[in-house]
């Protein structure tokens, strides 16, 4: 079924009028360079294809009770959502490269570059990035640029998926990449103090971090700043819902995954990298970026701007590679935080913390589970010391029902019992309490 | 009261009272859209959250907590769904016009997919959940989809092993040139000099770059293909290879693709496949038949997932085997038992360049996509985007300039010197096209032909469409001659006409932000 319009006979037409045949549309391809193999399956129908696919999607188990996180949540999607974004103008379109015809787009696009700044407390934002940890990596390309350093300095709360990431990106590159060891779940500040010198360009950090406590990075900013250096803070983007911004520490340049914005968990993709720095350093930005301006009647109009700093003008000196990007879920997380408005954002952030909050309580009140760190204060997500290794304990709690949580021993030495644990406003109090009954019959 | 930020720092370019501004508009006969922050209502609300169900609300240390709530507009569901249902409104698809922008495939997207993207079982499924003991056997349909992608992809190129996690073309570019460096630095090898053809898109030197490798141009010869001559006078032990997209972005198909990659196997270097223009060939010619060493391929473009307005995208990238060793992990594969599990034990491996397993929503669309169309459909795509393009081709020639006259593939390249010469530039002709009902074809590239017009029509696109297409070429390439000043005036149907795209870069206004305290 290959949705081609034309019989046939117009086939043959066409043809005629061209004055081939169809193998001598591909004369210009000699016999042996010819396909040595192309043994597909025959083609199905919409409906064998539908039915198939529903097979195989059960085959995934969607019902268990989930307080996996790791920083890709489970949040609640409003039904006017997908409405909004199932609009084929949005969806079937290309990059706007022709504004008459794409202001739908492109407003959109500023609007979320405008509701990314206005969270984050940042000037300016780009019209996003692949994914959480991407934008990280560009961040990081980015502070390199803009003070012409080489040393980058990343402690180990932030996201390992990240700084896994982040290894494989610079392994060809002359970066010298600096990991401090968090203390006590939170960042290493004197370790951090004691690497940033003059040679530095950035120093990586994550609010909340990768176990879930919240901190304040002003401290850390003003520390880098003396030296020239930059603070890059990747975030997530509900908690500033209530949290300190990035901004207001004194970030230089945010990022952060943006899948919690209306994006289901979708076995990993797509999802949202977003990006939002000074405005002196808007230059200096990777990505698509839309501008305001005017149309020759004097209208208000947007279009892709700045486009001297990308990879179709520079070419191989592109501030990024990056061409596509994630601009359909870029408007999902537009329509979802209009959807939610200042006061709805709020109220998510916030039971989010208490839902954590009731969890970590209850959870730790089991005989044996205890906090894994000293840091007093956590967003939505945390960590509990088990009296056994978590992985054989999550294993087991998977048998009854719960995806209870992440094993730290997967990234972190010495994490052999630790267990990551996320809640969400889905999450209601008697899920809570059945995942620590389970949790008390199977330690 | 909004206060657009001002680039120069010095303080705000200009406030905005929507009430006059909307006044404003008026007088410009078609009304001007406002800014959700222009429409936004204190105290109005639309979604609310569910009432907590926990016995008390937590106290998190002031100093931790922002000083104002954020900023966010204040409107209704139905503002909403207003405001954006009249922004899609201001947008072109190809659900509502012919779409034929030269190397971007814009081919009809099967609604089927979407639905099936949708299910449940799909797009609730946790990422982190295979990574858990246990976890694995609960997410088998979702491992069956990559890996069986995974073995089809390799069939349509001839590739030993894919990698499904770049998450657009461009991310796969650079996966690709990561493995490449590898492979070379596992041999020992000292290699800093990548190849790209003058004709190449953008993204390729940029990939190139990123990857550390230092980028010289070959050029084209007077065909419109990378001249051989040229590449063996620029080939020498210090390239570690080429990028090339074929047929190529001039919609050439390259004669002597067999002896340019034994060219670079011969200073052993590897040649990459940059399958953006895939949908020309499939079912004809394999890159792993003809000697190319890595591919990517945009799943956007050749099977027919969404564009998205930019995406999201997917570009898995195959290898030949001996460089499966060093494809990123985590990789699906498939027991003994006829389970799928996820490895990780792979010590050669460039490691992680994605979160998970790449763009799953869209590598599951191009999975129905693939299985719909089945060996015989994927054959007449490329039988189907090549007969549309020569059909343009043919019927258009007396009109504009071809400067490379012969059989073209999924797109063909004309010039509007003819038409510059009286004043009406390629971008005007764009411009008049956007009032006839179509969107334009990509214009100024390929770089290398001035005033170039790049026409891809694709398969989906009837005989109908293309002959109004064609007319309505016809009728502008005569109205240039005729009455040029009514060609360079266009768009006149649209919610904004040309854009004064110098002003918006010197008067940076990239985000609506409120005036701080």
């Amino acid at each position: 079924m290959p949705f081609i319009a034309n019989t046939s006979e117009q086939q043959e037409q066409m043809l005629g009028e061209l004055g081939l045949t169809m193998e001598g549309l591909f004369a210009d391809i000699s016999p042996e360079l010819r396909c040595k193999s192309f043994a597909l399956p025959a083609g199905i129908t919409e409906q064998q294809a539908r039915e198939k696919l529903a097979e195989i999607s059960l085959k995934n188990s969607t019902e268990l009770i989930g307080f996996l996180g790791g920083g890709f949540y489970d949040h609640f999607i409003p039904a006017a959502l997908d409405a909004i974004t199932s609009r084929s103008e949005f969806y079937t379109a290309y990059t706007p490269y022709q504004p008459e015809m794409s202001q739908g787009t492109l407003q959109a696009i500023y609007e979320f570059q405008s509701v990314i700044c206005r969270l984050t407390e940042m000037e300016a934002a780009n019209a996003s990035l692949y994914d959480g940890g991407t934008a990280l990596y560009e961040a990081m390309m980015m502070a390199l640029r803009i003070t012409g350093r080489n040393k980058i300095i990343i402690d180990d709360s932030v996201n390992p998926i990240y700084r896994v990431m982040i290894d494989s990106y610079t392994r060809n590159l002359r970066i010298e990449l600096h990991q401090t060891l968090n203390e006590g779940g939170l960042a290493n500040r004197a370790g951090i103090y004691r690497l940033v010198d003059d040679e530095t360009a950035a120093v990586i950090v994550q609010n909340p971090n990768f176990f879930g406590c919240i901190d304040d990075y002003s401290d850390i900013a003003e520390a880098v700043h003396k030296r020239g250096a930059l603070l890059i803070c990747s975030c997530y983007p509900i908690s500033l819902g209530i949290l300190k911004t990035p901004g207001a520490m004194g970030a230089d340049i945010v990022t952060g995954e943006g899948q919690s914005l209306g994006m289901p968990v979708s076995f990993g993709g797509p999802y949202l990298g977003f990006m939002a720095t000074r405005q002196k350093y808007i230059r200096k930005m990777p990505g698509r970026i839309v501008g305001q301006t005017v149309d020759t009647q004097g209208r208000r109009g947007f279009v892709l701007t700045l486009q001297a700093r990308e990879q179709h003008i520079r070419r191989d000196k592109a501030t990024s590679n990056i061409c596509t990007n994630e601009s359909l879920c870029a408007l999902r997380a537009l329509v979802y935080l209009t959807l939610l408005g200042k006061q709805g954002l709020q109220e998510v952030a916030q039971l989010c913390a208490d839902k954590a909050s009731y969890a970590y309580r209850r959870l730790t009140e089991i005989p044996g589970v205890n906090p894994r760190f000293h840091a007093k204060w956590f967003f939505n997500e945390f960590v509990v010391a088990l009296p056994c290794e978590a992985v054989d304990v999550i294993g087991r709690l998977i048998e009854k029902g719960f995806a209870a949580g992440f094993p730290l021993s997967r990234y972190y030495d010495g994490m052999q019992n630790a267990m990551l644990i996320a809640i969400t406003e889905k999450r209601s109090k008697q899920e809570i309490g059945m995942l620590a009954e389970a949790l008390e019959t199977v330690l | 009261m909004f206060i657009i930020y001002n680039q120069m720092g010095s303080g705000y370019l200009e406030s905005v009272n929507p009430v006059i501004l909307s006044k404003k508009i008026k007088t410009f006969g078609k009304i001007q859209m406002k800014l959700l922050y222009e429409k936004s209502v204190s105290g109005r609300r639309a979604v609310r959250p569910a009432p907590s169900d926990v016995p008390t609300s937590i106290n998190l240390d002031s100093k931790l907590l922002r000083e104002k709530e954020a900023d966010l507009p204040e409107l209704s569901e139905l503002d909403i769904v207003r405001h954006f249902t009249e922004l899609s409104r201001r947008n072109f698809g190809v659900d509502t016009n012919f779409y034929p922008l030269g190397s971007c495939t814009m081919k009809y997207n099967p609604k089927v997919c979407e639905r099936i993207a949708a299910y449940p079982g799909f797009c609730y499924l946790h990422p982190l959940l295979p990574q858990l003991r246990m976890g694995g056997i609960l997410t088998q349909g979702a491992l069956q989809v990559i890996y069986e992608t995974d073995l089809l992809l390799r069939e349509i190129t001839g590739m030993a092993a894919f990698t499904m996690q770049p998450l657009a073309g461009a991310h796969g570019e650079l996966t690709g040139i990561m493995l490449m460096a590898a492979w070379h630095r596992d041999r020992g090898h000292k290699k800093t000099i990548l190849l790209i053809p003058d004709s190449a898109h953008g993204t390729n030197p940029a990939s190139g770059a990123i990857a550390g490798y230092e980028v010289r141009a070959v050029p084209s010869d007077k065909t419109g293909v990378m001249d051989v001559q040229a590449l063996k006078e620029m080939v020498n032990d210090s390239v570690a290879g080429l990028m090339l997209t074929c047929p190529n972005t001039l919609g050439l198909f390259n004669p002597h693709i067999k002896e340019i990659c034994d060219i670079i196997h011969g200073v052993d270097g590897l040649v990459y496949y940059d399958g953006a223009n895939l949908n020309a060939i499939t079912g004809k010619v394999r890159p792993g038949d003809i000697g190319f060493d890595i591919v990517h391929l945009n799943l956007h473009k050749t099977f027919g997932t969404p564009h998205g307005g930019g995406g999201p995208g997917a570009g898995p990238v195959g290898v030949v085997e001996r460089l499966t060793a060093f494809l990123p992990v985590s990789i699906v594969v498939k027991r003994d038992d006829g389970t799928f599990a996820l490895e990780y034990d792979r010590p050669k491996s460039i490691g992680y360049i994605a979160p998970f397993y790449g763009n799953f929503g869209i590598i599951l669309r191009a999975y129905v996509y693939i299985l719909m169309l089945g060996r015989a459909g994927l054959i007449r795509v490329a039988e189907n985007a090549v007969l549309n393009a020569n059909y343009i081709r043919e019927k258009l020639k007396d009109h504009y300039d071809l400067p490379y006259p012969q059989l073209c593939k999924h797109e063909c390249v004309f010039t509007a010197k003819r038409q510059a010469a009286g004043g009406v530039h390629a971008v005007d002709i764009a411009k008049a096209l956007i009032d006839a009902g179509f969107h334009p074809p990509t214009i100024y590239f390929p770089t290398i032909v001035p005033e170039s017009i790049m026409i891809e029509p694709t398969e989906t696109e009837s005989k109908e469409t293309l002959d109004d297409f064609i007319a309505t070429m016809i009728q502008i390439a005569q109205t240039a001659k005729t009455n040029p000043e009514k060609i360079k005036s266009a768009p006149l149907s649209t919610c904004v006409s040309r854009l004064d795209e110098t002003m918006a870069a010197k008067k940076i206004n990239v985000a609506c932000v409120q005036k701080k305290e």
